[in-house]
């Protein structure tokens, strides 16, 4: 069943742009993407949208529709009312480049200011033997597809421009906590960087990352609120401080 | 278009270079409902919760007590209801006494402010930072939780070992409310059950708190050294997903359960016993 739709689509650039109104078939069992590509095809041939894989998995599609961060390959038509205008467009945190695409290259360079996985020096390619329990956490958040919705509904950077500087966001703490909980990990200041370089302290866990990443990664509770308490157990709890200063006991976790 | 001024009035989502659209919004659901509600809650509660603390009487009735003035520790609380003697005596300022309430009051208040589902909550509702999610904040700065007085929440975990201990004692008052007026063993009645519930309540809030999958297993790196440890944060991991709802019964409990005590302490209602 096709049936004739409305929608606002941003178009513009890093200047200037405005929501335009157009009207749009849907099929049944499409989702935004396919509606968007179709007023590409058929209206605004140079409409710019990114996509790619058309499954959830590449990350690419994201955009906000009627004002939330979403997959557009993901959000089924048939989830809006029958007169509901929908509205796209690009993500609101970051540098918008044409029309739905936005600029996410403030992600690659957190990103790189992540310190790598470190390994133990001694240890040969091939060598690591690891029990299922202890990867467990940690597989949770290798299910992350980049997408950065969740960088992008982040308040601390999406309300204020000026915090990018000093906050890596929900996609990079998911980062440092897989690490921090490898068992073979050994770089041993993580919990420092992350509160003291990467901004942990400033995420006041209202689980908007969480709340919008289609992977389901439950980023809040999972590894932001795990790595804020061993940042504690590290920087404000004198008593396990001392305690690590007179028996060494983080080796030994 | 001076740029540098424009940078520095227009933040967040209108900033130069994010896509131009004026509302600070574009959602269409009500976003607004959720914050809403918690205010509302969060604001009887406290209201309700002021108003017993000052009032000073009506929360001891053989056997029972209210959760609000347990332990009681003064020795202006009624007769009988100091199970654990009078240690602070009778403090007050400007000639009035201080109610016995506020000293045990701090301890569950400081709990909960700094849980991090309440922080969660209030953050939201009371601060709007964010008020719902792509909705922008109306705050000009933000710095999080790096600075005081919010890098106090890091202190979380001193508030949940004192909570710890005021679950025993309040344990302890379920306990005792299996006796009779007379303050004989064997008895139990609608007052019993209340603060039963009020007890269970309370433990499942802490032991789903993060601080306690935390300290239980989750700071540990190797969960195959510690089998037992991983298995208890497994459970705890379980309860913790049910955090947020334990949060509310165990508030709406609480408040309820001095709320029983108060109408039998005052006479406007028999608390019944089953045997
Ligand atoms: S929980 Fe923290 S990281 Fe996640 S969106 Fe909220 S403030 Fe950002
Ligand atoms: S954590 Fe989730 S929302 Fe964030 S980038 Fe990964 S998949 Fe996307
Ligand atoms: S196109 Fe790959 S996630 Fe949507
Ligand atoms: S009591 Fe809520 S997190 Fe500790």
């Amino acid at each position: 069943m096709t049936r004739k739709i409305k929608m606002r689509i941003w178009r513009g650039n890093s200047e200037t742009g405005s929501l335009q109104d157009v009207s749009v078939d849907a099929n049944e069992g499409e989702v935004v993407l396919d509606v968007i590509h179709r007023v590409q095809a058929t209206q605004m041939g140079d409409l710019a949208v990114r996509w790619n894989c058309k499954a959830g998995k590449c990350g690419s599609c994201s955009v906000e529709i009627n004002g939330k961060p979403r997959l557009a390959c993901m959000t089924q038509m048939a989830s809006f009312a029958e007169d509901e205008t929908i509205t796209v467009t690009p993500l609101r945190a970051f540098p918008v480049i044409k029309d739905l695409v936005t600029d996410v290259s403030f992600n690659y360079k957190k990103a790189m200011e992540i310190p790598s996985f470190e390994p133990p020096a001694d240890l040969k390619p091939g060598e690591a033997r690891m029990q299922q329990i202890d990867v467990e956490r940690s597989q949770e958040f290798r299910k992350c597809i980049e997408c950065f919705l969740c960088q992008d509904t982040c308040h601390v950077i999406r309300d204020h421009e000026e915090n990018k500087k000093s906050f890596a966001g929900p996609r990079f703490f998911i980062r440092i906590a897989e690490l921090d909980m490898h068992p073979l990990d050994m770089l041993r200041n993580r919990k420092q960087k992350a509160q003291e370089e990467h901004g942990l302290g400033m995420c006041n866990i209202t689980k908007c990352c969480t709340e919008v990443c289609p992977e389901h990664i439950r980023i809040t509770d999972n590894a932001i609120i795990p790595m804020k308490e061993r940042v504690v157990d590290v920087k404000y709890d004198p008593v396990r401080w001392l305690g690590s200063k007179i028996r060494r006991r983080e080796e030994v976790l | 278009m001076t740029a540098m001024d424009t940078n520095k009035a227009k933040t967040g989502v209108f900033s130069a270079g994010r896509a131009l659209i004026t509302d600070r919004t574009l959602r269409t659901d009500k976003w607004w409902i959720q914050p809403l509600i918690t205010v509302g809650v969060f604001v009887s509660f406290i209201i309700y919760a002021t108003f017993r603390a000052f009032e000073k009487q009506n929360y001891f009735a053989e056997p029972l007590i209210s959760p609000f003035y347990s332990p009681c520790l003064s020795t202006v609380c009624v007769e009988g209801s100091a199970h654990f003697g009078t240690p602070i005596g009778a403090l007050s300022i400007f000639g009035m006494v201080i109610s016995p309430a506020l000293f045990i009051l701090i301890f569950p208040l400081g709990f909960r402010l700094t849980c991090y589902y309440y922080r969660k909550a209030y953050y939201r509702s009371f601060w709007m930072s964010p008020p719902a999610c792509a909705v922008a904040e109306p705050h000009k700065k933000y710095t999080g939780e790096t600075r005081a007085p919010l890098i106090l929440q890091n202190g979380h975990r001193w508030f949940f070992y004192a909570g710890l201990v005021l679950n025993i004692i309040l344990t302890y008052d379920a306990v005792i409310a299996f006796k009779n007026p007379e303050g004989e063993w064997g008895h139990m009645s609608v007052g019993t059950l209340v603060l039963l519930a009020n007890a269970t309540f309370l433990w499942l809030y802490s032991a789903s708190c993060h601080t306690c999958r935390h300290t239980i297993g989750g700071r540990l790196r190797n969960f195959s050294a510690h089998p037992v440890r991983y298995k208890a944060w497994t459970i705890v991991s379980k309860l913790n997903h049910y955090h947020p709802n334990f949060a509310w019964v165990s508030l709406i409990g609480v408040a309820f359960a001095d709320f029983y005590v108060r109408q039998v302490a005052s006479g406007a209602i028999t608390n019944f016993y089953f045997f």
